[in-house]
C-alpha cells in the first residue's frame, strides 16, 4: 500500500493494477511461466524501482530491463579515448556529469580530472559552445552522449558552431540509436521477450514509426510510454491486452508529448549533421550494425575523432574486455538479475562501480541497489 | 539527461540564435528553442511550458503536465540533479583557464 499511496492518483493506480492482474491471468501467465516485458529506457527502469512497480504487479509479469541507459552501454574503449582527449594540454573536455564515473581501463574522467586534466561538467552542449567562445586559445571538446533524445541538441550545437565559424569547438560523438539493439535482442534465440514498453522521450524526437519492425517483423507489441507511474502501468496494461488479443501493434500511450511523427526540426538537424556508422560497440552487447552516429564529412572540422585522430577508424581497432567477474552483459540481456551478479553490492557499488550498470541511476544495478533493499508490501 | 525537466519560457535572449530564458523551478537558464519555435515570432513563446533536455526545449507541454512531470522528477531525485547540474555548469563556464 505504501507505494500505491505515493501515486498522485492512488485510486487510478489500484484500478490499473487490478486490470493488469486480470489480463495477466487471462493470458495464463504464472510465476513459473511469466510474461516478459522489457522496458527499454533507463528512465523507466528507474521509475519502476522507485515506485516499486515490479512488486505491485502480479508474479506472472516480469520486467526485463533494457539497454536504454546511454552511460551504461558506453564501451570501455570509448571512455579510454575520452581520457586520452582530456589529458591533452590544449583541451578543455566537457561532459555531462553522468559520464564522469564510468570506469575506463586506466581511469575514469573523474580520476583524470583529479590528476590534473581540464575536465568540466556541463549541463548542456550550449555551455560547451560558450566555453569555446570564452577560451579562444584552448580546444573545447564536447562529449556527445545519449540516444535520440539528446542527439538533436548536439547536432544543433554543431550547426551553431559552424554558423559562427568557431574553430576551437569539436564533438567526440558517441550518440547511439534505440532500434538496432532491440533488433539484436529480438534476434537472440535465448531471449524471451513478449512485448515492450517504448521510450517516450526518444519518440518525442523520432516518432513511433521506427518501432514498426518490432510489431511487423517480430510480431511483438510495443507501447510508447510516459514517465509517470500511472503512464507505466497503463502502458504495461496496453501491452498485456495486445498479447491477450493476439495483436502486435505500435501504440502511443504518451501522445500528450509524443506526436506520432516526432519533431521535424530535430529530425532535420540530425539528418544534416550525422550519418550512421557501419557499426558501434555497446558494452555488454558487442558491436551492433548501424547503431551509432558519426559526424558527416561536411562538418569534419567539428569532429573530434578527425581533429585529434582518435576513435573508430583511427589506428588499430580496440576491443577492451569487461572487467573480471562483471556480469553486465548477462544482466543487460535479461539472463541474470542484478542481485545474481557475484559482484553486486560487494565488488560493485554506486560509490565504486565495477560495471557500467552501477554508474548511473538509470542503470538496472544501481536502481536495484538504491531501492531493492526497501521493505515493500504488495498493493491491495 | 534523458528525462528532461519542465520549464517556462520567460524571455527571448537571441532571436537569431533561437535562444530564450526559461524558468526552471526558480532557476533561470538559457535554452535553445529551435525545436518548438515553428514559424511564429519567438516572442509568442513567452509563457509557454516546455520539456527541456540538456538545454534544449524539445516539446511544448501544458502547465498541468509540467507540474506532474516535476513531481515525478522530484521523487526520482532527478529534478535536484538537473538543477544542480545547471548551477555547476555555470561555474564551470566561469572558470578561466
Ligand atoms: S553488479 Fe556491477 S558488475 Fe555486476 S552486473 Fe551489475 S554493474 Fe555489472
Amino acid at each position: 500500500m505504501k507505494y500505491a499511496d505515493e501515486f498522485r492518483d492512488p485510486a487510478a493506480a489500484r484500478a490499473l493494477l487490478a486490470r493488469i492482474a486480470k489480463v495477466t491471468d487471462e493470458i495464463g501467465a504464472t510465476k513459473e511461466k511469466p510474461v516478459h516485458i522489457m522496458e527499454i529506457c533507463g528512465g523507466h527502469t528507474h521509475a519502476i524501482f522507485r515506485y516499486g512497480l515490479d512488486k505491485l504487479t502480479p508474479d506472472g509479469l516480469e520486467f526485463i530491463h533494457g539497454p536504454g541507459c546511454p552511460v551504461c552501454v558506453l564501451p570501455m574503449s570509448r571512455v579510454d579515448e575520452c581520457v586520452e582527449l582530456a589529458e591533452r594540454p590544449e583541451v578543455i573536455f566537457t561532459t555531462f556529469g553522468d559520464a564522469m564515473r564510468v570506469p575506463g581501463t586506466r581511469k575514469s574522467l573523474l580520476q583524470a580530472k583529479a590528476d590534473g586534466a581540464d575536465v568540466r561538467m556541463v549541463y548542456s552542449p550550449l555551455d560547451a559552445l560558450e566555453l569555446a567562445r570564452r577560451n579562444p586559445d584552448r580546444e573545447v571538446v564536447f562529449f556527445g552522449l545519449g540516444f535520440e533524445t539528446t542527439t538533436p541538441s548536439t547536432a544543433l550545437s554543431i550547426q551553431q558552431a559552424a554558423a559562427e565559424n568557431l574553430t576551437n569547438f569539436s564533438v567526440f560523438c558517441n550518440h547511439i540509436t534505440v532500434p538496432p539493439p532491440i533488433k539484436v535482442l529480438l534476434d537472440d534465440p535465448h531471449m524471451v521477450l513478449d512485448g515492450f514498453v517504448g521510450p517516450g522521450h526518444v519518440s518525442m524526437v523520432i516518432g513511433i514509426e521506427p518501432y514498426r519492425f518490432i510489431a511487423r517483423d517480430y510480431g511483438k507489441p510495443i507501447v510508447v510510454a510516459g514517465f509517470e507511474p500511472i503512464d507505466l502501468l497503463q502502458s504495461v496494461l496496453m501491452v498485456l491486452e495486445q498479447l491477450r488479443d493476439g495483436r502486435a501493434e505500435v501504440e502511443n500511450q504518451y501522445s500528450r508529448v509524443v506526436p506520432d511523427s516526432g519533431n521535424p526540426v530535430s529530425i532535420a538537424a540530425c539528418e544534416d549533421v550525422y550519418e550512421p556508422r557501419p557499426s558501434f560497440e555497446w558494452r555488454g552487447l558487442g558491436e551492433i550494425d548501424s547503431s551509432g552516429l558519426r559526424i558527416r564529412r561536411k562538418y569534419a572540422a567539428y569532429d573530434a575523432e578527425e581533429k585529434f585522430g582518435v576513435g573508430y577508424g583511427q589506428g588499430a581497432a580496440r576491443f577492451v574486455p569487461e572487467p573480471e567477474g562483471c556480469a553486465c552483459g548477462d544482466v543487460m540481456t535479461g539472463r541474470l538479475k542484478p542481485r545474481q551478479c557475484p559482484q553486486f553490492g560487494t565488488g560493485c557499488t554506486p560509490e565504486m562501480p565495477l560495471g557500467a550498470l552501477m554508474v548511473s541511476s538509470e542503470g538496472a544495478c544501481a536502481a536495484y541497489y538504491q531501492y531493492g533493499g526497501l521493505d515493500l508490501e504488495p498493493a491491495e | 539527461m534523458c528525462l528532461g525537466i519542465p520549464g517556462q519560457i520567460v524571455e527571448i535572449a537571441s532571436a537569431e540564435k533561437k535562444l530564450a530564458i526559461a524558468d526552471v523551478s526558480g532557476v533561470r537558464r538559457e535554452v535553445n528553442v529551435a525545436c518548438i519555435a515553428g514559424d511564429a515570432p519567438l516572442e509568442d513563446l513567452i509563457g509557454t511550458w516546455t520539456l527541456i533536455h540538456v538545454g534544449f526545449a524539445m516539446s511544448r507541454i501544458n502547465e498541468e503536465e509540467a507540474a506532474k512531470t516535476m513531481e515525478v522528477l522530484k521523487m526520482l531525485g532527478e529534478a535536484q540533479e538537473e538543477i544542480e547540474a545547471m548551477r555547476a555548469s555555470q561555474q564551470a563556464m566561469e572558470r578561466v583557464s
